[in-house]
């Protein structure tokens, strides 16, 4: 069988509290591979561990007990985190605060440059990731100039540029507006289907996961639920138990579905819907 | 808002002589203008310099206007410089208006600080108007490079310059909200006395504090996810490239220097 590109075995992790009064334990006891070119969404409400976990991929932070593998490097080995944070670029949520340059070319190049990589292969690298997220034109802007999406294309652009296997992206729509957010996402969708870069989307809006191959639920540092986006929003009671949405559209089948119509539950796109309720067209 | 006047450390592009010359070699002679205006001392040098700073000024195609725009935000202390000069210097009085007196010596002296400041200011002034910031900080850390070895963080200082010029528009237009927002809850900031006004920029700068440091704590995490470990290893995305023009301009500036600043 193939070897996932990132593997947690019975990871737990518990944030030390400053006055040694205890810790808070974000993470408990997950096991999770993601394997190479998939798109895995994550949802969970506020505090569960989301972030936490994402950290976990390109070791900022290591477990407490229990390994992460990344490509087969344990991320607890100092040696390894160099060669994990080459394979594994991570985007945030603020796109102000991770943009490092004055101009959009250099803030790509930051990464290559921490690589060490020569000179004109940087140039090279700049102009393809800047074209990859379609910011080419803008490669001379200081980024207090760009509008949210165009920033966060910016930092997608500057982790492309390092070659990674995997993106993490923590809410990297959450501070955007619709049309930033569509940006984003189809920028990410392409990075994922042509480039075959992996994918781990973190994320609160319903509509980003209906696109990714999988889905993990999270609730107090565990995973609750996975599946196919399809599977999971099909889950509807369980959902709205652990306080998050289906896609407005899923509720309104489920809804249908209570009140005796013939539907799935696992309706994701307005087109399907149509598909059932008039299967003639 | 009043942020829209700053133009000390502006940059104008452009695609002249001047412009072209590495950040080194204009850094150096930089530096140059600031030990030969220590040096001389009498108006015919002054006068020679004053001719250079404006050949520059010509070669690098900057309007007239703005370069000597740039002086305004020091007029205060220009003005307080020339004044302590011209009414407090002994010798020979010329002139008495009550308790203020002029001397022969005042007026020498007061003229040559004065003139001194002013191409003080212009000239230094052309390092920042013909270079762009990242060329600024490219040229400063390689000229620092040497010194690492006597401890002196070339990288770092270079990577705090570029952090703070990319991070100054944000604060600036962060202040900006942050002054509507508590304007709009009947904040004053125009008015009162100095305490009042003092006082009433609390509101405004522990806001400011806060965003600022998660700023700093936010950046310093997506740098390390980013890869970075300090300058060691690391490359440059652009080279500095030394050439011929420089050569000749550092030549050129060298022999200015060594001319006036012995014989005048
Ligand atoms: N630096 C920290 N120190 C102590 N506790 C922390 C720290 N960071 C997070 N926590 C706690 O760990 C838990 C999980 O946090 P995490 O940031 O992973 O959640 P999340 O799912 O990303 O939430 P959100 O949706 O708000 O981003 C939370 O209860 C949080 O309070
Ligand atoms: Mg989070």
């Amino acid at each position: 069988m193939k070897q996932p590109l990132v593997r947690f075995t019975n990871v737990s992790f518990t944030y030390a509290r400053a006055q040694g009064r205890g810790g808070w334990q974000a993470l408990r006891d997950v096991n999770l591979e993601v394997f190479e070119h998939e798109f895995v969404a994550v949802l969970g409400r506020n505090g569960s561990g989301k972030s936490t976990l994402a950290k976990h991929v390109n070791a900022l932070l290591t477990p407490t007990s229990g390994q992460v593998l990344v490509a087969g490097l344990d991320t607890s080995v100092p040696e390894n985190v160099w060669e994990i944070r080459q394979k594994v670029g991570m985007v945030f949520q603020n796109p102000d605060n991770q943009l490092v340059a004055t101009t959009v070319e250099e803030d790509v190049a930051f990464g290559p440059e921490n690589l060490g990589i020569p000179p004109a292969e940087i140039q090279r690298r700049v102009t393809e990731a800047l074209e990859a997220v379609g910011m080419l034109q803008y490669r001379l802007h200081p980024p207090h100039r760009l509008s949210g999406g165009q920033k966060q294309r910016v930092a997608i652009a500057g982790i492309v540029s390092m070659r990674p296997k995997c993106i993490v992206l923590d809410e990297p729509t959450a501070m955007l507006d619709p049309a930033g957010r569509r940006e984003v996402m189809e920028t990410i969708h392409r990075l994922n289907k042509e480039e075959g870069i992996t994918v781990l989307h973190i994320t609160h809006h319903m509509d980003e996961v209906i696109g990714a191959d999988r889905v993990l639920v999270m609730d107090q540092g565990r995973i609750v639920l996975e599946g196919t986006p399809r599977e999971v929003f099909s889950q509807g009671e369980l959902l709205r138990e652990l306080h998050l949405d289906v896609p407005q559209i899923t509720d309104l089948a489920q809804r249908l579905a209570s009140r005796g119509v013939s539907i799935p539950s696992g309706i994701l796109t307005v087109n399907e819907m149509v598909m059932h309720l008039c299967p003639s067209d | 808002m009043r942020f829209r006047n700053l133009t000390i450390g502006q940059h104008i592009p452009g695609n002249s002589v001047v412009h072209r010359l590495d950040p080194r070699t204009k850094i150096l002679g930089t530096t140059l203008l600031i030990v030969l205006l220590f040096a001389v001392n009498g108006f015919i040098g002054y006068g020679l310099v004053a001719l250079a700073i404006a050949g520059v000024i010509h070669l690098a195609k900057l309007p007239w206007r703005y370069v000597i725009r740039g002086l305004r935000p020091l007029l205060v202390i220009l003005l307080l410089t020339v004044g302590l000069n011209v009414f407090l210097t002994e010798g020979e009085v010329i002139f008495r208006l009550w308790f203020l007196t002029i001397t022969r010596e005042g007026l020498a002296r007061g003229g040559m600080m004065g003139t001194r400041l002013v191409l003080l200011i212009v000239g230094t002034s052309l390092l920042t108007l013909t270079t762009s910031p990242i060329q600024l900080t490219d040229g400063i850390e390689s000229l620092l490079n040497p010194f690492r070895r006597l401890g002196v963080p070339a990288h770092e200082l270079a990577m705090m310059m570029t952090i703070a010029l990319r991070f100054i528009p944000t604060l600036l237009e962060e202040t900006e909200k942050i002054m509507k927002a508590q304007m709009a809850r009947g904040a004053d900031f125009q008015s009162g006395g100095l305490m009042q006004r003092a006082k009433s920029l609390i509101p405004l700068l522990v806001p400011l504090f806060v965003s600022a440091f998660r700023r700093a704590d936010e950046l310093a995490i997506a740098m390390e996810a980013r890869g970075y470990r300090g300058g060691q290893g690391r490359t440059k995305f652009r080279e500095l490239r030394f050439g011929r023009i420089d050569a000749v301009a550092i030549a050129l500036l060298v022999t200015f220097t060594v001319v006036v600043g012995v014989f005048f």
